[in-house]
């Protein structure tokens, strides 16, 4: 965490008056329903700025992809959304994220019941050391659900939801650790969806895994779409361009371009951007 | 001289010096083990008895035992001590017999010199005898006799058999009914005697309530008649076989069948007789009482006593010392706070136990024990009943001795779980508390089990503090019983440490306390080994459930 606020403080890339003219969201942007609303968010670690006066909406059941070199705060923008940061003791936030018109930063905000509305996938497949059927249940059971009838249903469609179900249906009740590492990564994503979730939060979902379970997860995420607000986290620009329908890209703790994706990677606004995605610096 | 330069370069010598190492750890562990299992067992294996005719100047003795000991010494003390030793003798082998019989001779070890040996000879029909009291008795059998009236004389050994089985097994039934009904009669009255005396303490007026004890009492009494009657029928029973006996020497003495536990011929068994033997003599030292001051008998009770008291102590120490750590390690705040805390924990482990039972008698003892007593065993005082060293004590003495074992390797196990797998649980929106009980701690279980085998294997050979909280040479009766509550944490107990401290160093009877030393010390190591072995077997269980995820 603590090299995002040394990168901070390099030196600033020059950037070039057409940079400077340009808001990072253009106002003319419309990206139909907002599900999520940063305004003005501040983070610090410490004394370290980590998030700089972020302003960005996120579209319902759309994909948004954080793209940005290591360090510029993508994961620790998303860790935002559920609150994760909370774990972190030096960390402090101002400004808002409001979830539905909800400030979620706001002190009193029953956090448990956020996660609940906004589930999240690490980087790094991180199965519970139980069975299959557990781990999908596990968030259910914390909710107090122990009916029989009622987890088997929805861990069934759970796991069919993140395309597991024909792999699994035989052995629900063997260890976790037994599947690989794509099977692993659908895994956590079933679990996710076990609690119904409004938003789902990727943090760079594929980076651990093979190039053919990455193609799953990918066309999971694909039909994920349709029924939750997806925010991901990814280093992979290709990856961003296929799955994405809108890109942030960010620098630095700022958000320095938001837009559709297809405008993004093809016709980028600021010479920033453009850098970036020809991969001339990151 | 480059030859050896490169062979120290190359690592060589470390290699080496490093499996000396291990191997001279490896030597010391198993002389250690060697040197107590010989002696110990050798004591349960029926040694030869041999009879001995010594001749010196002036007398002419027979005696009959077994070898247990030789050794050189020389002629000059001999020659101090009176006996007239040739001027050719530099040294003279002496061997140490134990002769048995101390109620006629008084002493049951001699040392006889070789030189005095005029004739040794292994006679079959010498027979050992092992009695409740007076150690053991070498000598022949003459005859039988019941009701004071000679029977027999010549297939006697047979018939001496028969008898001595039917005493056994009436010596049982008395057993069974002093230790278990009688036993049980005598504690509901104690227990009757209390409550009474309680009522009274209360200022109770109802005559009602003395009218209904006096009532259980009078019906405990008379069950106490009947089984009075059996006993003494029993006793009566019991007591109608005697063998007549002869000595080596020549004295002809009577022996009642009824204080002889178990009679062999060693000099008759064959390798197989042998080895039964000595399984049996070894079962029987498991699971008997021990007798004679414990020189004679088996260890039971210190078995059950340490085991018991082990097993109280993880009860105790290992949720106070995972809590503990969770707290440390999870909730706190780390900083100077924290750090002060783990250095004293860690040095806790440093104090020498001594100092812990100091403590345990002073504050658990006088000062809890004696306020738990004021107040909820007021009816037993002036005799204490908490406010007396005592199992309970003893476990929780022990417990806070090895608290620190259990906080840091909790601590460990808690450290090495990956954060990727709390910030899961979390994100599925489990609290810290439901993350902590669902996930984290069934995962640091291996380490909290490798703590408990660390205290475990401290606690079962304590002895200095345990000899202040409770440990006493003979416990009138065990810590967990047939009679009521069953579970009695006030009671105090026997302990294998102190058993060998006790035997070795206390005992009335050094020669024949020795080899039960050996034999004791071999128990407690074994014990020692089971209960680990056994909280091992849990963690490599508990880390196979909870292998992978290793980051």
């Amino acid at each position: 965490m603590n090299n995002e606020s040394t990168l901070l403080l390099d030196e600033n890339v020059p950037s070039e008056d057409r940079d400077a003219m340009q808001p990072a969201v253009p106002e003319d942007l419309n990206i139909g329903k907002v599900a999520v609303r940063v305004d003005k968010l501040n983070l610090w670690y410490d004394t370290a700025q980590a998030l700089v006066d972020i302003d960005l909406d996120i579209a319902e059941k759309k994909v948004t992809a954080f793209i940005g070199p290591s360090g510029c705060g993508k994961s620790t923008l998303l860790r935002c959304f559920n609150r994760l940061n909370d774990l972190i003791d030096i960390c402090r936030i101002e400004g808002s994220i409001h979830l539905q018109g909800r400030d979620i930063c706001a002190p009193g905000v029953d956090v448990a019941a956020l996660r609940r509305e906004v589930g999240m996938v690490f980087q790094k497949p991180n199965p519970f050391p139980k069975s299959i059927y557990e781990n999908v249940a596990y968030g259910l059971r914390i909710q107090g659900i122990n009916k029989r009838r009622q987890l088997d249903d929805t861990v069934e469609w759970a796991l069919k939801g993140a395309a597991l179900w024909d792999e699994v249906k035989n052995r629900l009740h063997e260890s976790a650790f037994g599947l690989s590492g794509g099977q692993q990564q659908r895994l956590v994503i079933a679990r996710a969806i076990a609690v119904q979730p409004e938003v789902i939060l990727l943090d760079e979902p594929c980076s651990a895994l093979d190039p053919i379970s990455t193609l799953k997860v990918e066309e999971l995420i694909n039909e994920l779409k349709q029924d939750y607000t997806i925010i991901m986290v990814t280093h992979n620009m290709q990856q961003a361009a296929r799955v994405s329908d809108h890109t942030a890209f960010m620098y630095l703790g700022e958000l320095i371009e938001f837009g559709e994706t297809d405008q993004v990677f093809t016709n980028p606004r600021l010479k920033k951007t453009e850098d970036y995605i020809t991969g001339r610096y990151g | 001289m480059s030859k050896v330069n490169s062979w120290i370069k190359s690592g060589a010598p470390w290699v080496w010096l490093n499996a000396a190492a291990v191997s001279c750890c490896i030597l010391l562990v198993l002389g250690l083990m060697l040197m107590i299992a010989v002696p110990g067992f050798g004591h349960f294996w029926p040694s030869k008895i041999h009879e001995i005719v010594t001749q010196d100047d002036q007398s002419r003795t027979v005696l009959a035992g077994q070898i247990q000991d030789r050794e050189e010494v020389s002629a000059q003390r001999l020659r101090e001590s009176g006996l007239s030793v040739p001027e050719s003798y530099d040294s003279v082998r002496r061997y140490l017999i134990k002769v048995g019989n101390r109620d006629l001779s008084g002493q049951d070890f001699v040392w006889v010199p070789e030189l005095i040996i005029a004739q040794r000879s292994q006679p079959l029909a010498l027979v050992v005898l092992e009695r409740e009291e007076w150690g053991n008795f070498y000598g022949y059998l003459l005859g039988l006799k019941e009701d004071n009236s000679l029977i027999t004389m010549a297939t006697a050994w047979e018939d001496f058999e028969q008898r001595l089985e039917r005493t056994s097994s009436l010596r049982d039934q008395i057993s069974d009914l002093e230790k278990g009904r009688i036993g049980s009669i005598n504690y509901r009255l104690e227990r009757l005697r209390l409550r009474e005396r309680r009522l009274e303490l209360k200022g109770e007026q109802d005559p009602r309530a003395f009218a209904e004890i006096e009532e259980e009492r009078v019906a405990l009494g008379e069950e106490y008649e009947l089984l009075e009657q059996d006993l003494l029928a029993l006793n009566e029973e019991i007591r109608r076989d005697a063998a007549l006996m002869r000595t080596a020497s020549g004295e002809e003495v009577e022996i009642p069948l009824y204080t002889i536990l178990d009679a062999f011929k060693p000099n008759t068994m064959g390798l197989w007789g042998s080895v039964g033997h000595f399984f049996k003599k070894s079962w029987q030292f498991i699971v008997e009482d021990p007798r004679e001051a414990n020189t004679e008998g088996g260890i039971f009770p210190a078995i059950y006593g340490t085991v018991m008291m082990v097993l109280l102590m993880s009860v105790f120490v290992t949720p106070f010392g995972v809590v503990a750590a969770v707290y440390l390690k999870e909730y706190a705040r780390q900083g100077l706070l924290t750090r002060i805390i783990r250095v004293a924990v860690n040095n806790l482990a440093g104090v020498p136990s001594i100092v812990y039972g100091v403590f345990g008698l002073g504050f658990f003892i006088y000062t809890l024990g004696g306020s738990l007593d004021r107040l909820f065993f007021p009816e037993a005082l002036p005799s204490p009943t908490f406010g007396t060293g005592g199992l309970f004590w003893a476990s929780l003495t022990l417990a806070l001795l090895t608290l620190p074992v259990v906080i840091v390797s909790t601590e460990e196990g808690l450290a090495r779980i990956p954060r990727t797998i709390r910030e899961g649980s979390l994100a599925l929106g489990a609290t810290r508390w439901e993350t902590l009980w669902r996930t984290v701690l069934p995962m640091a279980s291996p380490g909290i089990m490798t703590g408990m085998i660390l205290a475990v294997a401290r606690a079962a050979g304590e002895v200095a503090p345990l000899m202040l909280v409770g440990v006493v040479k003979l416990a009138p009766s065990l810590p967990l019983d047939g009679n009521y509550p069953f579970l009695h944490p006030e009671r105090k107990f026997m302990h294998l440490g102190f058993h060998i401290y006790d035997v070795g160093f206390q005992s009335p009877n050094v020669e024949a306390a020795r080899p039960l030393v050996y034999a004791t010390a071999l128990l407690l190591v074994c014990v020692t080994v089971l209960l680990n072995l056994t909280a091992i077997r849990v963690r490599n269980r508990l880390r196979e459930k909870y292998r992978g995820l290793e980051t």
